[in-house]
């Protein structure tokens, strides 16, 4: 059984071909994983083990029938709670859609759903994806499998500690500044944000528009491809996902990076990280250039206000995004209230948690009458920044690289009551939302200081995904990191 | 850049966000903290520089105009804090004259 549970989603999936196991054997050693596990971790918000066992008899007998409806039929996954899933509880970790059941699925589930993906469960996140630690979940902080007095990360917690932990072979989150590669990095997972509008955002709770993506978390580089495969490409449902016909990424994935030119950032360099950090991540660049590419210094120099432009952009877009949050249509109502403008504010007051009021207030702030042109508009300005330095990077490199994190895994309960340390949690990781590039977080060993998972974010060109899982899989190879949290 | 307790009021007023006093005060503290750190790129120059709304440059995404099936009024009502006769039900909104 251990083997099931440590298995790659790839390695179950050619158990299945090679009818060494059987989907409800696979789906009974990860529920029974998941109660011994989660009781330590809360990564789950809602477990649908039923439905989980229904839908890998399904896969058995279509296999059985030889009609599987993809490789991966019959392998299980779970969902960040952020995914809307027809008929399965969606609270988004919001007291305020407490009890909300979705009358239809999210894209990304619909066609994983079609794939034959037996459905294991809802993960635990901070509310509306906004955090980096998921303590701002409204039902209570999730917790690293590594260090159980640390976080996961956020906000995509709930699935980085189900994947790390054996509860799930793999999962879906969702990335806005960071929010799937910095808890794959604080876990010791692979975490990919797609480039904007590769993944449709289709049933995807929306926090920020401009930036909010969809994007796997794995144990391997291979299975992060492998979902994205399942999930990537146009949708009429999402006008802002692209058409383009999407490649097959696994294709050519062991090519190597012999002469790979890559980009390390100038102001990224020393100050800012853990030494423990800095000691892992230059231990990788030595790796690459090992495997044969060639490093460059490259200089990003608006890099150093990526954090304010993204703390004005991304709660400007938010506090539009929630105002659908009325108590009219779904979610909670406050009791009471005799016209309609006290019964939303109440409503918003009631269901709303600390962080999130904290956003919309901020964004309200930055859009409002007389402060659109200091805030809003210098933040959107910045971000064309931005996204020229990385286009002067990519005339001379291929990918870039930086730490994923400048710390490991922190513990619960020192950042709360700081907004702007935790803030600056995500330094490394906005400035790609902001582009709308590609980036994966691969693990690349422990940290000296504090034994904890650090992790390699390698960043490539908008649609340019095959080059970074090229480079990705090559370094994952070659270190060979095989460690385990012990539960 | 500080905020006073005044523009607080107003920017909770205009978020629909019933805050108690102690919430009012200490976001008062917390929103002017992060100002200050965006105080940085207040003051670059960035006169010329296009804005930059969305990482695509995606406009008017049409699909033909045409009926398809979609959620039926009791689906679309199933999740509603008060329905009555096929309709979303509110506190009234117009006072009597």
């Amino acid at each position: 059984m251990d083997d099931l549970i440590w298995a790659s989603a790839t390695e179950l999936a050619e158990a299945l071909k090679e009818h060494e196991v059987s989907a409800v054997e696979i789906a009974e050693a990860l529920i029974a994983r998941a109660d011994e596990v989660d009781p330590k971790i809360h990564a789950y918000l809602e477990r649908t083990d039923d439905r989980a066992r229904r839908d890998a008899r399904a896969s058995d007998a279509r296999r059985a029938a030889g009609e599987a409806h993809s490789a991966f039929d019959g392998v299980p996954l779970a969902y960040k709670d952020i995914f809307v899933t027809r008929g399965v509880t969606t609270t988004c970790g919001s007291k305020i859609l407490e009890g909300f059941v979705p009358p239809y699925d999210a894209t990304v589930v619909a066609r994983c759903e079609g794939a034959g993906l037996p459905m294991l469960g809802k993960l635990n996140m901070d509310e509306f994806a906004m955090g980096s630690s998921t303590e701002n979940s409204a039902f209570g902080a999730t917790r690293n499998p590594w260090d159980l007095d640390a976080v996961p990360g956020g906000s995509s917690g709930g699935s980085v500690a189900a994947v790390a932990a054996g509860a799930a072979p793999w999962a879906w989150g969702t990335d806005t500044g960071g929010s799937i590669r910095q808890p794959a990095s604080l876990c010791g997972l692979v975490g990919m944000k797609p480039t904007y509008g590769l993944v449709s955002r289709y049933g995807m709770i929306a926090f920020a528009s401009s930036l909010d993506q969809a994007g796997p978390i794995t144990r391997t580089v291979e299975d992060a491809a492998a979902l994205l495969n399942l999930a990537a490409g146009g949708d009429e449902m999402d006008s802002t996902c692209l058409k383009e016909p999407v490649p097959n990424y696994l294709e050519g994935i062991d090519g190597g990076i012999d002469g790979m030119r890559i980009g390390v950032v100038t102001e990224f360099q020393g100050e800012g990280s853990q030494p423990g950090v800095r000691a892992r991540v230059d231990e990788s660049l030595r790796r690459l250039e090992k495997l044969g590419a060639q490093l460059e210094e490259v200089s990003m120099p608006s890099f150093e206000h990526g954090i304010s432009a993204y703390y004005l952009i991304a709660p400007a877009e938010c506090s539009s995004n929630l105002a659908r949050y009325d108590g009219v249509r779904y979610g909670r109502r406050a009791a009471g209230a005799d016209d309609i403008v006290s019964m939303t504010s109440r409503t918003r007051a009631e269901g709303f948690g600390r962080e999130v009021k904290r956003r919309i207030m901020l964004g309200t702030y930055a859009l409002s009458a007389g402060y659109y042109d200091a805030y809003y508009g210098k933040a959107q300005k910045v971000r064309t920044l931005i996204t020229r330095d990385f286009e002067r990077a990519y005339e001379r490199v291929d990918l870039i690289v930086t730490p994923t994190s400048p710390t490991t895994a922190f513990k619960l309960g020192e950042r709360t009551d700081d907004p702007l340390a935790m803030y600056l949690s995500d330094v490394f990781t906005v400035p790609v939302n902001l582009a709308g590039n590609a980036a994966i977080s691969v693990p690349c060993g422990l940290s000296p200081d504090d034994g904890l998972p650090v992790g390699l974010q390698i960043i490539a060109r908008s649609l340019d995904e095959k080059t970074m899982f090229r480079a990705a899989y090559a370094f994952e190879q070659d270190l060979g990191f095989d460690e385990r949290p012990q539960l | 850049m500080s905020l006073d307790r005044a523009a607080v009021d107003h920017v909770a007023r205009l978020a629909r966000l019933d805050l108690t006093d102690a919430e009012r005060e200490r976001m008062q503290k917390e929103l002017t903290d992060i100002l200050a750190h965006a105080e940085k790129i207040q003051n670059l120059d960035l006169g010329p520089v296009p804005p930059t709304s969305h990482a695509l440059a995606l406009s008017n995404v049409l699909r033909p105009d045409e009926a398809r099936p979609s959620l039926s009024p009791e689906e679309a009502l199933a999740n509603a804090p008060d329905a009555q006769d096929g309709r979303f039900r509110v506190p009234r909104i117009i006072e009597d004259a």
